[in-house]
């Protein structure tokens, strides 16, 4: 087990490289010089030449990847243009914000797609099952900053149940901050639940069709322990894993999200520092997401693992 | 006489009563919801083809009379904050997303299946390169790869093009990778080799007929979430860049106004709502029909 992971944690390190390199080199797409172009309005040839010495644009690509990537891992991720800030402060100001909806929305996530799998499963054929169907297919369809406008719509514009925007933190005021963030939240939810119990559908059919499951029924149990003790904790566990690719989405899906209800979070701070020609905000962000992407992947992997004594060696 | 023994035992095999092709086909016209999706797309398609007739309206003339008006009948879908018409503008948004979705699976597409075929066919030091940077292209949320890559190429409609596209490509590497493995290892390719056949005569006529049926199902899908894509970029405003009609910014102007004019949201979501459930229910049919193991 211990061993396993190790080998897992080492067989990170290309793939880190390789990502920071894909980072690194999509300053190469800018046109023209990028000295010239981060210097943004102040075209003075001091500031350009400021930013030539200070990002080694006067070196080879290689020994300016090696710099840049020197300061990433002593979590050093360059300054914005923009405000003059380390970019890593930025980044630590927005993350906790961008955690909070991405908890939320799992939550909703998970509550929605269990119950709705294993109903589908259970009942499979039935009007519930098409129902569900018919959800998961439009959950995946919807553009989750439409599913937002039109949830601002109902519930703020002509309900008036809910602020449209306006994120407060939760240190201040709990119960504001929930208020501002149930629509957000349940938006990424609902899209990630269409996966989430497509997934658990399919592998709650699959594990309700084994021997065991009918064992167990043999032996006079109730329908309701067979369903939920012997047959949900198997079928959640490939469950695990696949929602946990499911995080790269809540990540994507969270920069349109923060843009539609005004959240200050991380996702909009990369597309500020888009709009601001912040690229080194651009790139920060980037690595972080990827990079949290990888680990929580990893993390998914390892509690896969765990739930799977048969993977055990 | 080698040749006569290996090709005529393959004649037989390649034509039976109805080809994989048209067996297909039929599983896929008996598939009602496949076909409700097939003919939605073909709709949108007409729409994007004929938008100049179709469209009651020119979708960038600006009215000052007509500003934000509410559905009616000499505006169906309405009005927007410069006074044009959400229904022409709707009609020629599906120009942009129709392009948007074939134009970035094409680039995935071509870039994709290249990339892994060559990964596939050699294996070795070459798969294991290619592999370890299609990880890292995976390993980056896909729109947030997408912003980042529009973002340094600049806002307009054909870099969020090119952006979706090589975004998306990775998933077509591994696809076309995984599959040519299987297959280099099958008899038939085994025998072109020993005949002589070159390797790109063995890639392009024996490996590529082969992959193409999962590479199509994974196309219809990839479509339907590019034009979502598309139009996040340009909600974003790193796609099409106004006047020019996208669904994506329609949506990110009717943003501002949704107390005073909620049909300005409506019609251009609803658009993507429709064609991108149309692309997914016909990916869904084409798998159904085209996997043997659904057989």
């Amino acid at each position: 087990m211990f061993a396993y992971f190790i080998r897992r944690l080492v067989a990170l390190v290309p793939t880190l490289v390789f990502v920071s390199m894909l980072i690194f080199g999509l300053q190469q797409l800018l046109p023209g010089d990028p000295a010239q172009i981060l210097a943004g309005e102040d075209q003075s040839p001091e500031v350009i030449a400021h930013f030539r010495a200070k990002l080694h644009l006067d070196k080879p690509l290689p020994v300016q990847y090696g710099y840049w990537m020197a300061g990433g891992l002593q979590g050093d991720l360059g300054e914005s243009v923009r405000t003059q800030l380390p970019v890593r402060e930025l980044i630590l100001q927005k993350l906790p914000v961008t955690v909070e909806l991405a908890l939320l929305s799992m939550l909703i996530a998970v509550v929605i797609s269990i119950p709705a799998g294993v109903i589908s499963a259970v009942k499979r054929g039935s009007a519930w099952d098409h129902g569900a169907t018919v959800f998961a297919l439009s959950g995946l369809s919807m553009p989750n900053f439409w599913l937002g406008i039109l949830m601002i719509l109902l519930f703020s514009v002509q309900l008036g149940w809910l602020p449209a925007s306006g994120y407060v933190s939760p240190l201040e005021d709990l119960g504001a901050n929930l208020a501002a963030m149930v629509m957000p939240a349940f938006v990424l939810g609902t899209g990630i639940s269409a996966v989430l119990m497509r997934h658990t559908r399919s592998s709650m059919l699959q594990v309700l069709a084994a021997d065991y499951v009918r064992t167990a029924r043999a032996k006079g149990l109730g329908e309701g322990v067979v369903v939920l003790k012997h047959a949900l904790r198997n079928a959640l566990t490939p469950v695990i894993t696949l929602g946990a690719l499911e995080l790269g989405t809540l990540l994507s899906g969270a920069v349109l999200t923060e843009q539609v209800f005004t959240i200050p979070g991380f996702g909009k701070l990369i597309i500020d520092a888009v709009f601001n020609r912040d690229y080194a905000v651009v790139q920060g962000v980037v690595l972080v997401t990827a990079t949290a992407y990888i680990l929580l992947n990893l993390m998914a992997d390892m509690a896969y693992f765990l739930f799977n004594p048969r993977l055990r060696y | 006489m080698a040749t006569l023994g290996i090709s005529s035992p393959a004649t037989v095999v390649v034509r039976p009563q109805a080809g994989p092709w048209q067996r297909a086909w039929r599983k896929l016209g008996r598939n009602r919801i496949a076909m409700l999706g097939l003919a939605t797309v073909l709709f949108f398609v007409v729409l994007a083809i004929f938008a100049p007739w179709i469209a009651p309206n020119d979708p960038v003339a600006t009215s000052w009379g007509a500003i934000r008006k509410a559905p009616s009948s000499a505006y169906w879908f309405g009005t927007d904050e410069l006074g044009r018409d959400v229904l022409s503008r709707v009609v020629w948004g599906t120009r942009a997303s129709l392009m948007a979705g074939v134009v970035s699976v094409t680039i995935s597409l071509v870039l994709g299946v290249v990339i892994g075929m060559v990964a596939g066919f050699f294996g070795g030091l070459t798969d294991n390169i290619i592999s370890r940077i299609t990880d890292a292209f995976l390993a980056c949320p896909f729109l947030i790869l997408a912003i980042a890559l529009a973002a340094f190429l600049g806002p307009s409609l054909t870099n969020a093009m090119i952006a979706i596209g090589v975004s998306a490509a990775p998933i077509f590497v591994r696809l076309t990778r995984a599959q040519v493995i299987n297959i280099k290892v099958e008899d038939y390719v085994e025998a072109a080799r020993a005949v002589g056949c070159s390797p790109l005569r063995i890639a392009i006529s024996h490996i590529l007929p082969n992959i193409t049926a999962p590479v199509i199902v994974q196309s219809t899908l990839a479509i339907a979430a590019a034009v979502i894509a598309e139009a996040s970029l340009s909600f974003l405003g790193l796609g099409q860049q106004p006047p020019a009609p996208s669904w994506g910014s329609m949506l990110n102007t009717a943003k501002n106004f949704m107390d005073s004019a909620p049909w300005m949201a409506i019609w251009p979501g609803l658009a993507i709502f429709v064609l991108v459930l149309a692309f997914n229910l016909l990916g869904d049919g084409l798998r159904d029909a085209l996997d043997p193991r659904h057989r």
